[in-house]
């Protein structure tokens, strides 16, 4: 899936806990005080969607306000009157209704130019560093979403599981993280097999892991779906099972899932066509969550990024190429209301990234920061050192929470 | 002395798509031979559709095929003179002259409830790119008579869903029968390296073709001519959308107004056919580069008589007027050849040896390869000129290929097949043998999600849920395929010396052949290499 993966071992975990040592947050500092905050923050659940392909994100959330749009965009222009108005300046895409729903009851953000630190753009690098949140490319070969797990409190450890066949680099690192997605099923045969394989994987560092995890996540499955199969192809039914195994008892406190189809470097359409459809698929994924959340959607953050915007242009096919700076969505009953996140660089000509691209106004980790520590209660400084070393310029948002 | 026999179980296994019975037997007489053998000229192996001679019995092996003659054949015919350019040449010359041979130009058929074909593999000929094409083209126009309506749109598509399906059973019948693994692994390398995925209804019919026509021909000649053709391919020219990609100041580009460049080709040429994202280029070079590929497209109107709908067509209308300057060198302005001098020389760049020795190592021996075996294969490629068949002969022949610790994780791919491989299975259905199996793994044929292609990392292909699919599917095919063999001999087939204590005494102790053959197909020894 990812391409260029930098070569050298993974980070040790003695490594990343000496490193929390250095920044003077040993386990000595914590006593009650640190076990009041655990108190406050158990329940809370992350959602972290990644849209790979480079996401529209001048589609996604129109700025139906800026003069420069239409002129830039041409026939792939969202009309004002389609999109599903925000404010006087941004709406969102027509098929985002669900996210338009949230918006209106004060549950949904956006953060209209946000960029990953570096200025790339090439898919598979500006993805890498999407997921590994380095300050550059190949810092780190670990996922900052393994980090954050390593991160947390003592009396506050949490656990994450990735939806989907293959696992994603923002969760991978020396902590086991749960996977799954629909088509397992188990039986007394199957069992019997992988009793044994347990043992015939006990000297295999990554096989033996992975299995332990698998089993335990199908048994929990088979619990959450009442023993009947999922069809991977309905994709509301599948984020509102991802968000059942959130909320079981023990659930893991943070779920990764990626969607992809995003490239739209040809005939990307408006608000029909191939952008629409993907943007369709993003609603009804976070429809299925708030589903399958239930009262648990009040605990609960959804942040979607992709790794860069794409060209403030429309190029000679009717689509867009790679760009800058686009739009995050940030969704969740445990959002505090608002408007937009981040400033608005505008479109006009002078101050396009490069004659080119949205400028960005926000680093992507900014928001991410903001987010480990108003809801998950990731320590300042653990987060400064180990989780996204080197982004001291990339201040956290404070207040999303 | 090194153990023969354990080489040559890593040789097949390895090197190859697994071991089928007696395979491992015949390899170690020889195993270095064995693979060089397996190099030739005129490329890989094509997929047919024609049911395959029936597969021998598990039995005594073979005799060895005369491998040093075979592999002296293949190594005397040299580099190959570099004369791509000339090639391409000609076949723009050509245009107009190659009408596709086997496939009928039926006017569209009016739409009525057919059911799904299931006379797979009945000797049909896999379309070339020119025919496919006019399954698709006949597509659209029944599209467009089906309007909104959903069940007319279904019905419009399932020729398209046919070919594709058929496409991707004669690849893994190629794959489970060839005697040839190490051939087919080194195509299937190239086919990912250069990745056209179905994206849209015209890339689904064009994989196919593209593999076939612009991959498997060439994957032991210069990479300057593989690269050269796969960038002029229909397929890989409509999956970057460069067929409408239009130079502004061109004829065409000043009459229609909306129209203009779209950079996607030239990018993922530069970055991740040849020289990679590191190499030092500039976003001015990809735009420049995109500039020189403007006019080459694809012919789809039958009143065009330069080249028959389906076929390269370079439209001199659409090309950007101008000489190019592209990582520092200038391109003169000849039409649809500046864009072919572009290509053929970050052929030749150092970063492309780098980084390709490095790929190649990483793919068939470790995720992190050894230094020294990066090293032997960019020296070979810098010495030949990126002579492919060179290069595969230094892979296997290098020290570094025999480590006998198995550090490469089988993708869902060479899963599956291996395992048809170990039974003596040649897959018949489409939908239950290749194309579900591989969706669920995550390895959707001819599906891969970005123009990167698979990876071929373990990490990305060991997520818990990846291998509790692993153990469903292959209890699943165990239970229907199991060989009939006694499991410890069955196990000694598959994995030869590479085989551990441990897991044949699980294999021993196992309840029944299902079990034990189950176990087999998910012991380490079998899920690495």
């Amino acid at each position: 899936m990812i391409a260029h993966r930098p070569s050298g071992p993974l980070v040790s975990r003695r490594t990343v806990l000496n490193s929390a040592l250095a920044a003077g947050v040993g386990a000595t500092f914590l006593g009650a005080a640190g076990a009041a905050a655990a108190a406050e923050f158990a329940g809370r659940k992350l959602v972290v969607i990644i849209q790979r392909g480079a996401c529209d994100g001048l589609s996604l959330a129109p700025p139906i306000g800026d003069p420069d749009y239409v002129g830039l965009r041409g026939d792939i222009a969202i009309a004002s009157d389609k999109a599903l108005a925000i404010d006087g300046h941004f709406g969102l895409h027509p098929r985002l209704v669900k996210v338009h729903e949230l918006m209106l009851a004060g549950q949904a953000r956006i953060v209209p130019a946000a960029a990953i630190p570096q200025r790339i753009r090439s898919h598979f690098e500006a993805q890498d560093l999407l997921e590994t949140g380095g300050a550059q490319l190949y810092a780190s070969t670990t996922g900052w979403l393994n980090r954050t797990l390593q991160a947390a409190q003592p009396g506050h450890a949490i656990t994450a599981l990735s939806i989907g066949a293959q696992e994603p680099l923002i969760l991978r690192g020396p902590v086991q993280a749960q996977s799954w997605s629909p088509g397992g099923r188990l039986n007394g045969q199957t069992n019997r097999v992988a009793n044994a394989l347990m043992d015939l994987y006990a000297g295999d560092a990554l096989l033996g892991p992975a299995l332990a995890t698998g089993l335990q996540t199908e048994a929990q499955a088979d619990v959450i779906n009442g023993g009947k199969p999922l069809n991977g192809a309905d994709v509301q039914a599948f984020a509102n099972t991802a968000a059942k195994f959130l909320i079981a008892p023990g659930g893991p406190s943070i779920a990764v899932l990626s969607l992809d189809g995003f490239d739209t470097h040809a005939n990307q359409g408006a608000d029909n066509g191939q952008l629409a459809n993907r943007l369709s698929l993003v609603d009804n994924v976070i429809a299925g969550l708030q589903t399958g959340l239930g009262e648990h959607w009040k605990d609960t953050v959804v942040v979607m990024a992709t790794e860069f915007g794409r060209t403030a242009r429309v190029n000679g096919t009717h689509g867009t190429d790679h760009g800058t700076a686009s739009c995050m969505v940030l969704a969740g009953g445990a959002l505090k209301p608002g408007g937009i996140v981040g400033d608005w660089p505008t479109l006009q000509p002078a101050r396009l990234f490069e004659n080119r691209d949205l400028a960005p106004t926000l680093d992507v980790r900014a928001v991410f920061k903001g987010v480990l520590i108003d809801h998950l209660g990731i320590d300042r400084g653990r987060l400064e050192t180990a989780v996204f070393p080197n982004s001291r310029e990339a201040q956290p948002v404070a207040g999303l929470v | 002395m090194a153990d023969q026999a354990l080489n040559g179980a890593i040789a097949v296994t390895r090197f190859g798509l697994g071991a089928r019975p007696g395979e491992i037997e015949l390899a170690s007489a020889d195993p270095v031979g064995w693979l060089r053998a397996q190099i030739r000229r005129e490329g890989a192996d094509q997929p047919v559709t024609a049911p395959l001679p029936a597969t021998p019995p598990p039995g005594p092996p073979k005799p060895a095929p005369s491998t040093a003659v075979a592999a002296g054949a293949a190594m005397a015919a040299g580099p190959v003179p570099p004369d791509a350019m000339a090639r391409m040449q000609a076949q723009m010359a050509a245009q107009g002259s190659s009408a596709a041979p086997g496939m009928t130009t039926a006017p569209a058929a009016p739409l009525a409830p057919t059911p799904p074909r299931t006379d797979f593999g009945s000797g049909r000929p896999l379309p070339t790119m020119q025919a496919a094409w006019r399954t698709f083209q006949q597509y659209r126009e029944e599209i467009k008579g089906a309007k909104a309506d959903p069940d007319l749109r279904r019905l419009a598509s399932l020729p398209i869903n046919e070919l594709a399906a058929e496409e991707a059973l004669a690849r893994a019948r190629l794959a489970s029968t060839t005697d040839a693994g190490f051939r087919e692994r080194w195509a299937l390398f190239w086919c990912n390296h250069f990745t056209v995925a179905a994206k849209n209804q015209d890339t689904m019919i064009a994989v196919g073709p593209f593999e076939r026509e612009a991959i498997r021909p060439y994957v032991f000649k210069s990479f300057a001519e593989l690269l050269l053709r796969s960038s002029m391919h229909p397929g890989m020219l409509l999956y970057l959308d460069q067929t409408q990609s239009i130079g502004p100041g061109s004829v065409a580009g000043q009459r229609r107004k909306g129209s203009g460049l779209n950079e996607n080709l030239g990018r993922e040429i530069m970055e991740l056919h040849s020289v990679g994202a590191d190499a030092g280029y500039t976003q001015a070079d990809v735009t420049e580069f995109a500039r020189a590929l403007t006019g080459w497209s694809i012919a789809n109107n039958p009143n065009e008589p330069q080249a028959p709908p389906g076929a390269f067509l370079y439209r001199d209308n659409f090309h950007e007027p101008g000489p190019r300057t592209v990582m520092g060198k200038a391109y003169r302005d000849d039409g649809g050849k500046q864009a072919a001098a572009v290509i053929l020389d970050l052929a030749q760049k150092p970063q492309t040896a780098r980084r390709l020795a490095r790929k190649i190592a990483a793919h068939f021996v470790a995720d992190d390869p050894p230094p020294a075996l990066v090293a032997r294969l960019e020296q070979t490629w810098l010495r030949t000129g990126g002579d492919l068949a060179k290069v595969a002969d230094a892979l296997i022949t290098a020290p570094e290929a025999f480590d006998p610790t198995p550090r490469k994780l089988k993708t869902p791919y060479d899963f599956i097949i291996s395992s048809y491989r170990a039974a003596g299975f040649t897959p018949v259905n489409p939908a239950r043998e290749v194309v579900g199996p591989l969706n669920t793994l995550g390895q959707r044929p001819f599906g891969a999600p970005q123009p990167n292609g698979w990876s071929d990392v373990a990490a990305d292909w060991a997520a818990p849920d990846a291998i509790v699919k692993r153990l469903t599917w292959a209890q699943g095919f165990a239970n229907a395929s199991a060989p009939q063999g006694a499991p410890p001999d069955e196990a000694r087939a598959v994995l030869g010396k590479r085989l551990t204590p441990k897991t044949l005494l699980a294999v021993s102790r196992a309840e029944s052949r299902p079990e034990a053959f189950a176990l087999l197909l998910l012991s380490p020894e079998f899920q690495r290499r």
